[in-house]
């Protein structure tokens, strides 16, 4: 079973399986940013923590 | 099935033109018109197409009638043709410049010359399927737009129809060396071309007036070549209007592309290509729109990419077709590109 959530960056829809995990990470569709499901009951998505890159800033 | 001719066959327009149609299941290509190469094989100047075809160029005169004709010639060559083509071809799909602005005296302006067709100019569809689907639908005359045009057309559309931005942007155009066409010159040189970042239309390129006719605003335009054989990329500067934010224009985006089958929304926050990347859509028909907004300083940044000589022109064309005939609009044209190239 999926359960469907917005994305935070993008408000694009995310689906996550279920049972869902707390700290798991997830892959927006819309924007690839990566997710971290930071509370269960009711999920909660929130950005996960990203290395920037630099081509030459 | 029905019977086409390619006319300029010889041009990389041309060849990608061929490339397609002889692979496409409803289409018999008949003839591939060349006034340079009349009598040759066609695998000759494509060496893509060995084994492919057995065709032989041929010329204009040697063509009877057919369904469609596609004009991939010089630009005011095919003004100067259109009446022989329209008398042999029930629809005639036209490549070059010559039928895409809607005023003669901006023709005028941006080509140098006066149009000699000018009875014909309200008769040709834009053949921009995003915008003009409808219309394409009956269209016996289609002009394809200009590869960079096509381009910044797509980037700011879903914004200017819905007056999310200020009626002037700027767009900065960067174009692979097959847009220069076929045609040796000083100028295309290896040595001259190789490791460059030319500016070569600093304003006054001739996209910039069809950029403007169809967003509704006034587009200022930079062309740059660059290393590269194929490619557009495209970045549009724009500013938004008053309250519009982040989520304004990734809905204008959504909802103005969510059904079509060749512009994706590219705009990732990971990965090596997070933003519209021509290098990966090098033979296929996909124009790839991404953005970014600076909500605090009111400032919107599009980008879309292509490959010049498909969606910018041959794809595009072959899909105007398919419209046209009541085809599924993605036949012939689901080569999904390449990765790593």
């Amino acid at each position: 079973m999926t359960t469907v959530h917005i994305c935070p960056k993008c408000e694009d829809q995310v689906q996550i399986s279920q049972p869902a995990r707390l700290n798991e990470i997830v892959e927006c569709a819309g924007c690839h940013c990566e997710l971290e499901i930071v509370a269960l009951n009711p999920p909660v998505l929130a950005l996960a923590p990203e290395v920037e890159e630099d081509w030459g800033e | 099935m029905i019977r086409v001719v390619v006319v300029g066959a010889a041009g990389y327009i041309g060849g990608e033109l061929l490339r397609l149609l002889i692979g496409h299941p409803e289409v018999e290509t008949v003839a591939a018109v060349s006034s340079r190469f009349p009598g040759r094989r066609v695998d000759g100047v494509h060496p893509n197409l060995r084994s492919a075809t057995d065709l032989l160029f041929c010329s204009a005169d040697d063509v009877e009638e057919c369904d469609t004709a596609f004009l991939a010639l010089p630009h005011r060559t095919a003004m100067a043709q259109i009446d022989r083509w329209i008398a042999r071809a029930k629809q005639v799909i036209d490549l070059t410049g010559d039928f895409r602005l809607g005023d003669p005296e901006v023709y005028r302006r941006y080509y140098g010359s006066e149009h000699v067709a000018t009875h014909l100019i309200d008769a040709f569809v834009p053949g921009i399927p995003e915008l003009h689907r409808e219309s394409l639908r009956s269209a016996d005359l289609i002009s394809v737009p200009g590869c960079v045009a096509m381009a910044g057309v797509l980037a700011l559309y879903p914004l200017a129809v819905r007056g999310l931005v200020e009626p002037t942007a700027q767009f900065d155009a960067r174009t692979g060396s097959s847009g220069s066409g076929a045609t040796a010159g000083a100028a295309n040189l290896h040595s001259v071309r190789s490791g460059a970042m030319r500016v070569f239309a600093p304003t006054g390129h001739r996209h910039e007036a069809e950029i403007s006719r169809h967003l509704g605003i006034a587009a200022a335009m930079t062309a740059t070549g660059v290393e590269a054989v194929r490619g557009v990329q495209t970045i549009c500067h724009a500013t938004l209007r008053p309250d519009v934010d982040t989520s304004a224009v990734r809905r204008a985006f959504r909802e103005q592309y969510r059904n079509e089958p060749f512009v994706r929304l590219v705009a990732h926050q990971r990965g090596n290509f997070r933003y519209p990347e021509p290098k990966i859509l090098v033979g296929s028909n996909f124009c790839d729109v991404g953005y970014a907004v600076d909500e605090e300083a009111g400032r919107l940044v599009t980008i879309a990419a292509l490959d010049n000589l498909m969606k910018g022109g041959a794809g595009n064309a072959v899909q105007c077709l398919n419209i046209r005939m009541g085809w599924p609009e993605t036949l012939g044209l689901s080569f999904p590109g390449l990765h790593p190239i």
